[in-house]
Formats: C-alpha cells, sequence, structure tokens
C-alpha cells in the first residue's frame, strides 16, 4: 500500500513530447482512471509509474521515494497488459508464482497466495491448463491474478479490458471493482472508453496532447468541465456544442443560436455569464438534456420545433437526431415521445444544465 | 430456394467436389515422383554396400539389385581397415563444440540485438546477415593464415574455431526474427515480476522461442557435419582428419574408387544427422507463442 505522485514530470521521444509536464497526487488505496483519446500520453505516464520508460524531466514518487532510477522489479509494483502477457510455456499457477518464485518466496507460501488469488478471480479450476487453453476473459483473470499474488504497493492497469467482448468487458469491469474494493490497493488504470473510467474511478484523470485536462470525480467531471475538450469527452453521446452568442434582454439574458431560435439565460447562470455578452461563444448541452417537453418546472420559452433527421431506439430510450444552422444535434426522449424520420418534433433544452465555452481559450465559463 | 438456385447449388458443389478431388490427384502424383527422385540416390547407396567388390566391380551386372547375395563385407572393412571411426569420433567433437559455441554466441547475440536499443545495434543486426553472405571458398585463404598463425594448422580444433564464422552468423539471424516475434509485453511482465535480463533469456525467451533454437541447432549441426572446404584446406593428417574428407581420401586412391565401402561411409556418415532431424523435429512445436497475447 502507497501514495503515488508525479511531479513536473515530462517525457520527450527524441523531438516528441509525449507527456507536457504533468502533476499528479495518487492517495493510498484510491482508484485512478487516466482517460483520454489514442496519443494523449495515458500510457506513457503508466508505464513511467512502472519503471518501463524512463522519466525525461520530473519525478515520480511510490510511498513517498523518488523511483526514477528504480527498475521496475524494484517498485514493488503489479501491471495488467492489454494483451494479457502471459507466458505461453507456463501453466496458470506457474504464470501466478512466477514473481514470488523470483523473488524466492517459500513454496507453502506461494501456494497459498496463488490459491487466494484464485479464489478471488474464480479461477481455481484452470491453475494447471496453459494460457492457449484459455478463453480471453480467463486470461485477463489469470493476468490480474499475476498482479494480486505479488501483494504489490501499487496496481497498474493498461487497457485491461480493450481485448475483451462488450459483454465480457462489462463483467470484467464489475469484476475489477469488486476485487479492489476486497484487496484495496492504489490503482492506476489506463483506459481511453470514457465509460470504464467513470465506472471504476475514484478519480478520473483526463488527458489530452499530452496535458492534464481536468482531474476529478466521475459525477464532477460530468456535471462541471473545466474544458471544451473535458465537456466532449465525457459523457456518451457526447455533449452537443453549437456556435452561439449572448444578447443582453432588459435584465436577463438571450441566447441565440440561430436567427429563428434564442433561449433565455437561468437566472442562476446569469450573472456568471454576463462579462461574454456579444462575444463569440460555444453552447454546450449533453443530449439528455434535450428532451420532448417534459416536467412541470419548464419554462416553455425553452421549447422549439425541429424536423428529425434520423432515430435510433435504444429500447429504454431513443436518441434523435436533427440539425441546427447546418450542426448536427443529438436529443434522448422517451420512446413513446419518438416520431418519424421527415417528421416536425417538439424539443425543450434544459438550459439549467447549459454550459458556455470560450473558443479562444476552450475554457468552460 | 427456388429449383433454380438448388441447382445451382448442387451444381457448384459437385464441381467444388471434383476440382478438390483433382487438387489431391496432383498433390500426390507430385508428392510420390519427388519422392521416388530422391529416394533413389540412397537406394542406391544401400544396394551398393550391401554387395561384394566383385559383384560392384562386373560391368554386367544390374545396379539395382544385389544378385549374388547380401554381405556386411563393406562395413567391417570400412570399421577395420580404415581410419572411419577415427573420422566420426573427430566430426562428433567438432560438430557437437560448434553447435554450442554457435548457440552460446547467437543465442547471447540474438537476444542483445533484439531487444536491448543500444548505439548501432541495427547496423550491427545488419552487419551479421552481411558475414553470412561471403562465401567460404573466399574466405578460406585469409582464414588460412589466421588458423597458421595460431599454430592450429592440421588440428582438428581449427574447424571448431573456423565453423562458427558460418554458423554464427544465420544461427543469429534466424534468433533475432524468433526474438522479434515475442510480444514486447513478455518481456515486459518479466520486468515487473523481477526478472533481471539473464533470467528473462533463461525462462521466458528461450523456452517461447524453442522452435527458432531448434532450427537454428539443425542448421548449426548440418553446417558442421557436412562442411568441406575448410577440413580439406586445414587438415592434413588421418587422426585430426573429418568424415567428409577423410573418407574421400582414404577410399579414393588415383582412380581406384572403392565404391562399396564409399556407399557404406557415405550411409552411416548420413545417420547421425537424420537421428537429430527425427529426434528433434519431434519437438519443433511451432506456434509455442500462441496464447501469449490476445490472439
Amino acid at each position: 500500500m502507497a501514495d503515488v505522485a508525479l511531479r513536473n514530470v515530462v517525457k520527450r521521444f527524441d523531438e516528441v513530447e509525449a507527456v507536457r509536464n504533468i502533476s499528479l497526487n495518487i492517495p493510498d488505496n484510491e482508484f485512478v482512471v487516466l482517460v483520454g483519446p489514442s496519443g494523449c500520453g495515458k500510457s506513457t505516464t503508466l508505464r513511467m509509474i512502472a519503471g518501463l520508460e524512463e522519466v525525461t524531466e520530473g519525478e515520480i514518487l511510490i510511498g513517498g521515494d523518488v523511483v526514477n532510477d528504480v527498475p521496475p522489479k524494484d517498485r514493488d509494483i503489479a501491471m495488467v497488459f492489454q494483451n494479457y502477457a502471459l507466458y505461453p510455456h507456463m501453466t496458470v499457477f506457474e504464470n501466478m508464482s512466477f514473481g514470488l518464485r523470483l523473488r524466492r518466496t517459500p513454496k507453502a507460501e506461494i501456494r497459498a497466495r496463488v490459491e487466494q488469488a484464485a479464489k478471488i478471480l474464480d479461477i481455481t479450476d484452470l491453475l494447471d491448463r496453459r494460457p492457449k487453453q484459455l478463453s480471453g476473459g480467463q486470461r485477463q483473470r489469470v493476468a490480474m491474478g499475476r498482479a494480486i499474488v505479488r501483494n504489490p504497493k501499487v496496481f497498474l492497469f493498461d487497457e485491461p479490458l480493450s481485448n475483451l467482448d462488450a459483454k465480457l468487458r462489462v463483467q470484467m469491469r464489475t469484476e475489477i471493482k469488486r476485487v479492489h474494493q476486497k484487496v484495496k490497493t492504489t490503482t492506476v488504470y489506463v483506459t481511453h472508453d470514457q465509460v470504464e473510467a467513470m465506472t471504476l474511478a475514484d478519480r478520473v484523470v483526463v488527458m489530452n496532447g499530452g496535458r492534464i485536462e481536468q482531474i476529478g470525480r466521475p459525477h464532477e467531471l460530468y456535471h462541471r468541465p473545466k474544458t471544451r475538450f473535458v465537456a466532449g469527452f465525457i459523457g456518451s453521446p457526447a455533449m452537443n456544442f453549437l456556435p452561439a452568442r449572448l444578447q443582453p434582454n432588459g435584465e436577463a439574458l438571450l441566447l441565440r443560436i440561430a436567427p429563428e431560435l434564442a433561449f433565455p439565460i437561468p437566472v442562476a447562470h446569469a450573472a456568471r455569464y454576463r462579462a461574454s455578452v456579444g462575444k463569440d461563444l460555444v453552447f454546450g448541452l449533453r443530449p439528455e438534456h434535450i428532451t420532448e417537453p417534459r416536467g412541470e418546472q419548464r419554462d416553455p420559452r425553452c421549447e422549439f420545433s425541429r424536423t428529425v433527421d434520423v432515430i435510433e431506439p435504444m429500447g429504454m430510450e431513443t436518441m434523435v437526431f436533427f440539425t441546427v444552422n447546418g450542426t448536427e444535434v443529438c436529443a434522448r426522449v422517451e420512446p413513446s415521445a419518438a416520431v418519424a424520420p421527415g417528421q416536425p418534433m417538439r424539443l425543450y433544452a434544459n438550459l439549467n444544465h447549459m454550459h458556455l465555452i470560450d473558443p479562444a481559450t476552450e475554457l468552460v465559463l | 430456394m427456388t429449383a433454380a438456385t438448388a441447382e445451382y447449388a448442387r451444381a457448384s458443389g459437385a464441381s467444388l467436389k471434383r476440382s478438390r478431388r483433382w487438387a489431391l490427384f496432383t498433390s500426390y502424383f507430385f508428392l510420390v515422383l519427388f519422392a521416388i527422385f530422391f529416394l533413389i540416390p540412397p537406394y542406391y547407396m544401400i544396394v551398393t554396400s550391401l554387395k561384394s567388390d566383385a559383384e560392384v566391380a562386373h560391368l554386367a551386372s544390374n545396379p539395382w539389385i544385389i544378385a549374388n547375395g547380401l554381405t556386411l563385407e563393406q562395413y567391417r572393412l570400412l570399421f577395420r581397415e580404415t581410419d572411419f571411426l577415427i573420422y566420426f569420433k573427430n566430426t562428433v567433437i567438432v560438430t557437437l563444440c560448434v553447435v554450442a559455441i554457435t548457440m552460446v554466441v547467437s543465442v547471447l547475440a540474438a537476444f542483445s540485438l533484439s531487444r536491448m536499443r543500444f548505439w548501432g545495434s541495427g547496423i550491427l543486426a545488419t552487419g551479421i546477415f552481411l558475414t553470412y553472405l561471403i562465401p567460404d571458398t573466399l574466405l578460406f585463404i585469409p582464414l588460412f593464415q589466421i588458423v597458421r598463425g595460431l599454430g592450429l594448422l592440421n588440428s582438428y580444433w581449427s574447424m571448431v574455431l573456423v565453423y562458427p564464422t558460418l554458423t554464427v552468423p544465420f544461427c543469429t539471424w534466424i534468433m533475432i526474427g524468433y526474438f522479434q516475434s515475442i510480444p514486447k509485453e513478455l518481456d515486459e511482465a518479466a520486468l515487473i515480476d523481477g526478472a533481471g535480463h539473464m533470467q528473462m533469456l533463461l525462462k521466458i525467451f528461450i523456452p517461447v522461442a524453442l522452435p527458432g533454437i531448434i532450427a537454428a541447432t539443425i542448421f548449426a549441426f548440418t553446417v558442421s557435419w557436412a562442411a568441406f572446404v575448410y577440413p580439406i584446406a586445414f587438415l592434413f593428417s588421418a587422426d585430426q582428419q573429418v568424415l567428409t574428407v577423410g573418407t574421400v581420401t582414404s577410399l579414393i586412391k588415383a582412380d581406384v574408387y572403392k565404391w562399396g565401402m564409399l556407399m557404406a561411409g557415405a550411409l552411416v556418415a548420413a545417420a547421425p544427422p537424420l537421428i537429430v532431424y527425427a529426434f528433434l523435429m519431434d519437438y519443433y512445436i511451432a506456434g509455442l507463442t500462441a496464447g501469449a497475447t490476445k490472439g
């Protein structure tokens, strides 16, 4: 058990700067997920914590000690790889016990620890098999088992579920969460899947272009994104973005989206946005906040009509796509409310959940 | 399904069956043809080695069959009257040493060239392969000078020194390919599990790349067992000679060919490679890496 800290960490591959001055504190027992698109530096960051990549600048601390020059084997970490990286010539038992055997752990203890880990992961029946005799999900469990038996200070996961099919991925996600609740080891988990990040993490670190965009609890990132990138990356389907302008409307403010479409800014937000009147802005609203007109408290001025382009029924809800000023917008409506493509539909924008972004800085106002 | 589509399916199924039968027939035809073609020389050798000198010399007799009775005389003479067993012993010593040296050097070289990034590693890897491309008929003259300088002329230990110049580059090249096919995550997992470079090599790379190592071993074995140019250039006396050259030089005196013994000698000389191939092929389990990563 240990905390992990990154201080002004930079990683350069020749001329390319993969990680640009990131700092991060991960307290003991926390489950942190690094999430971002391909090439955002999340895997490189994880590999630097593991000791598989050298740190160009800055410091990495595990349990309070700087580990920049400590080889991976002496960092007391365990890592689960995307493609499992099981030793093909060893049985599951041998795979899981390899690290312990290298450290000359007594045989009885090895057996006890492997059996305990196997029990946690429900792979006791598989201990004598070889990796090629296992399914993808079983291999993934073995890879996790190999990490657990070592009882390390820190668990590192590098996109461990990316190779599994959709159903198994959801299952294993729950499994990983359950294991963390049992073993409570500090965990750094890398994924490009924001759903995985939201469901697993105590805290999510959103990365983009080698930088940290925002660190926060899943709920916080979802409701209070700090940048346009985070607003667009977290949440599925993604947030709708539309060019907009604020206009004064007496004491209140009006958000002009199209010549024929404008919404009143809720009073709670008005003070915050007053300084941005007249500027070019980007209006962000999640699909779940564009619905069929529902709720008692709604402002009738936020209702509007649009011709539906495409509908995607999901069962418990239906996605409705239409355009505003040439930009595609997605709404999330009750299945009973959906209309056919080509038909006009009455919609309601719940501006209590709106975001305004300054396109120059990409920051959420 | 309409009647027309059913008919079409049946017809295309039938033609598929027919073309499959044709493919099988032609494959078997050529396989048998080539099997016969390649088995004729060994058959001829066996038959000749089991004949008496008189029958071999008799021009009117059929060379393909043994007419005057089977005899092991040629083998008895080969083992008793010639230095064949000395050649055999020398060849075994040379081959075992060469295979051992080759495997140690090329496995270590391939491991470092495929896994450790260091200055010039790429050029070195290509350079190693290029040395293999220089034929031994060109190399034996400068090597003669070197071997003489070392005082190893006319000693089979010079072969132990010289053969690896042929085997190490090629085996290293094969092993680099095999090691590079091992997923990088496997060494990273081993590193994190606490393995050093040597443990990684011994416990992960060698077992996983076993098919490649066996292929390289077979190559090194074949080269040192069958080399001809170097022994004929560097070894003169019978007590230092190896099989390839020894058998020929001691059994061909001017224009007198002792065909029976030559064939017997060639057959006995060919036996060890055959046994090694047959034995190692069983262990030549390709696809051992299956299951290491997502397949």
